[in-house]
């Protein structure tokens, strides 16, 4: 459903002395209803690649194909009609826009109260506390982060991008977002791309992909490459795989 | 008019109709005492017991007079002008009692299909007394496709007693060629106001606003709120000024998107004349963030359906 092909992205360095590739000649493929964790150090390229995938970064050389198609150069706006979601790992807030409004623009329609209430506690909140709140500076991090999450859950996607959405979430509520992502890993058209150190998250996946300097370092079925975070790669494995929660 | 002959779906023609309905939120002739005034007169008007509306004999205008203690009435005092090369100058002068809470609807639509300016200037005294409470609304467009300039300069001079409260929401959003708005508020002791000013420019009109609040009395506090947008090749000026006389509290916050060509400058001052006033100040003019568009974009909503949304909540 998903092919990357020869993918690079390349930026100027400030002072003009040459270039960096933030990610380089990356080649990949994601089937069709496939749950597929990304990990990898920080700096590595993972949000840039998801960005690059969402169409929001424009690659400097290679080809994304989506479904037999080449979306390359195609918008964000026209990639999000195929049915492509990025939940951002910092998402923005916006004032003036209700809860209830932001959801209700990414399902575009109009939702009834039920509908974003399930959403809502699909990701952990008390729903009826939020509903006509605004998504501004009054929202904690944490509360951004999973209504950000839950404007996903409100869209009808095939290929869905979860950035860290761990990051910044109680314990509680992380439990109840586990349970909402393995639901997810049982659609069997649909595919789920979630970027991520935790390994309960991890552990629902059909497929890890490491991400290293900008490029695939290891990929494999979880049983695989699970144990591999812990020993092989060293010292990122024990940094970022059992980070703790609310990091 | 005769309040007697006056029916609000016969005597309005479907313009003032939607004119009122957009500047005052009247769907039908209000309940309480009103005064609607089109095209340089006075149309209709009605009081009630609580609140007289008086004309002014010497010079064009009301005096709305509202008694001690009057509980939770509306006046609403819409101004519409549909011709076009209409120009005045129309003083309301508003007596507010001693203790009382009322909720004033004012607003001024301009619907210029001619080739020839129109023209309203509001002049406009508050005069609140003690602990009285005041939700002043006013809202102001410009409407029809004449190359006449539909233009406002409102002035609004707010007296404050003790304990008294005022709230002010004004609102351009759409319209208006040229408009210079000039606020004056005079805060006694534990006097209160609030004020969110609302705009937005496009075109090449151009709005200048200038807001003088003297906090004279002990206790007095004032936050003002100011959010513009400024499109395509407009200009905005911004002088809000909050001047602590006594130990109070003053809080301006200036917020504007600017996008195209616009220009807009925010000038403000605070000063504080006594050691226990505390004044502050916060102003920012910026693009829309692209984060909130590209998150909009996802969505599947294009760039300017994304502004669109954007623009709204901010003016919200
Ligand atoms: N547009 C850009 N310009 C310059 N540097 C960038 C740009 N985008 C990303 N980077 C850099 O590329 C590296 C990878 O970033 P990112 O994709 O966010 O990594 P990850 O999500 O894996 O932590 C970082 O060092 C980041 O600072
Ligand atoms: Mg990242």
């Amino acid at each position: 459903m998903l092919e990357l092909k020869n993918l690079s992205f390349k930026v100027d360095n400030e002072d003009g002395s040459g270039s960096l590739h933030i990610i380089e000649g990356l080649n990949l493929s994601i089937e069709e209803g496939k749950f597929v964790v990304i990990t990898g150090p920080n700096g590595g390229g993972k949000s840039t690649l998801a960005k690059l995938i969402m169409g929001i970064e424009q690659p400097t050389a290679g080809q994304i194909i989506y479904n037999g198609q080449d979306i390359t150069n195609m918008s964000v706006t026209d990639r999000a009609k195929l049915g492509i979601g990025y939940a951002f790992q910092q998402p923005p807030r916006f004032k003036g826009l209700t809860v209830r409004s932001l959801l209700s623009l990414a399902a575009g329609k109009d939702l009834p109260e039920d509908e974003c209430c399930s959403y809502l506690t699909r990701v952990g909140l008390c729903s009826m506390d939020y509903l006509n709140r605004e998504v501004d500076s009054s929202l904690s991090g944490g509360e951004v982060k999973r209504i950000e999450i839950a404007t996903l859950m409100a869209r009808d996607l095939n290929l869905a991008i979860y950035d860290e959405p761990e990051a910044g979430i109680d314990l509680w509520s992380f439990t109840m977002l586990v349970d909402t992502f393995k639901s997810l890993a049982k659609n069997e058209t649909n595919s789920v791309i979630i970027i991520s150190h935790q390994e309960r998250i991890m552990q629902l996946a059909d497929e890890i992909i490491v991400i290293a300097d900008g490029k695939v370092m290891s990929r494999g079925p979880k049983d695989e490459i699970f144990p591999k975070l812990l020993t092989e790669f060293g010292s990122f494995g024990r940094d970022c795989t059992f980070r703790g929660e609310g990091a | 008019m005769d309040i007697k002959d006056f029916n609000f779906s016969t005597s309005l023609t479907p313009t003032d109709r939607y004119m009122l309905g957009e500047i005052a939120d009247m769907m039908g002739t209000p309940d309480g005492a009103f005064n609607i005034r089109k095209n340089g007169q006075g149309l209709v008007r009605e009081s009630s017991q609580n609140i007289e509306i008086r004309q002014k004999t010497d010079k064009p205008g009301i005096d709305i007079i509202i008694k001690p203690y009057t509980k939770a009435e509306k006046v609403h005092i819409p101004v519409i002008i549909t011709d076009t090369g209409v120009e005045e100058v129309v003083y309301n002068d508003f007596f507010i009692g001693e203790g009382a809470d009322v909720d004033i609807v004012a607003g001024c639509g301009i619907h210029n299909c001619g080739d020839q300016n129109s023209q309203h200037d509001g002049i406009h005294a508050f005069h609140i007394g003690k602990n009285a409470r005041v939700k002043y609304t006013e809202k102001h467009i410009g409407a029809g496709d004449g190359n006449g300039k539909r233009i406002m300069n409102p002035t609004t001079v707010v007296n404050m007693e003790e304990g008294s409260y005022c709230e002010m929401d004004m609102v351009q959003i759409k319209g208006v060629d040229s408009t210079l708005r000039k606020t004056e508020a005079n805060l006694g002791a534990n006097a209160k106001i609030y004020i969110l000013e609302r705009l937005m420019t496009h075109g090449k009109q151009e709005a200048r606003t200038e807001m003088v609040v003297n906090l004279n009395g002990e206790g007095s506090s004032a936050q003002i709120i100011s959010r513009t947008v400024g499109k395509d090749d407009s200009v905005q000026v911004f002088f809000p000024n909050a001047v602590g006389n006594n130990a109070c509290h003053a809080h301006v916050q200036c917020d504007s998107i600017i996008m195209d060509n616009a220009k807009i400058s925010s000038v403000p001052a605070i000063s504080a004349n006594h050691p226990d006033a505390q004044v502050i100040h916060e102003a920012a003019i910026g693009k829309i963030n692209s984060d909130q568009l590209i998150k909009l974009e996802t969505f599947g909503m294009t760039e300017e359906e994304a502004e669109e949304v954007i623009i709204q909540g901010f003016l919200k």
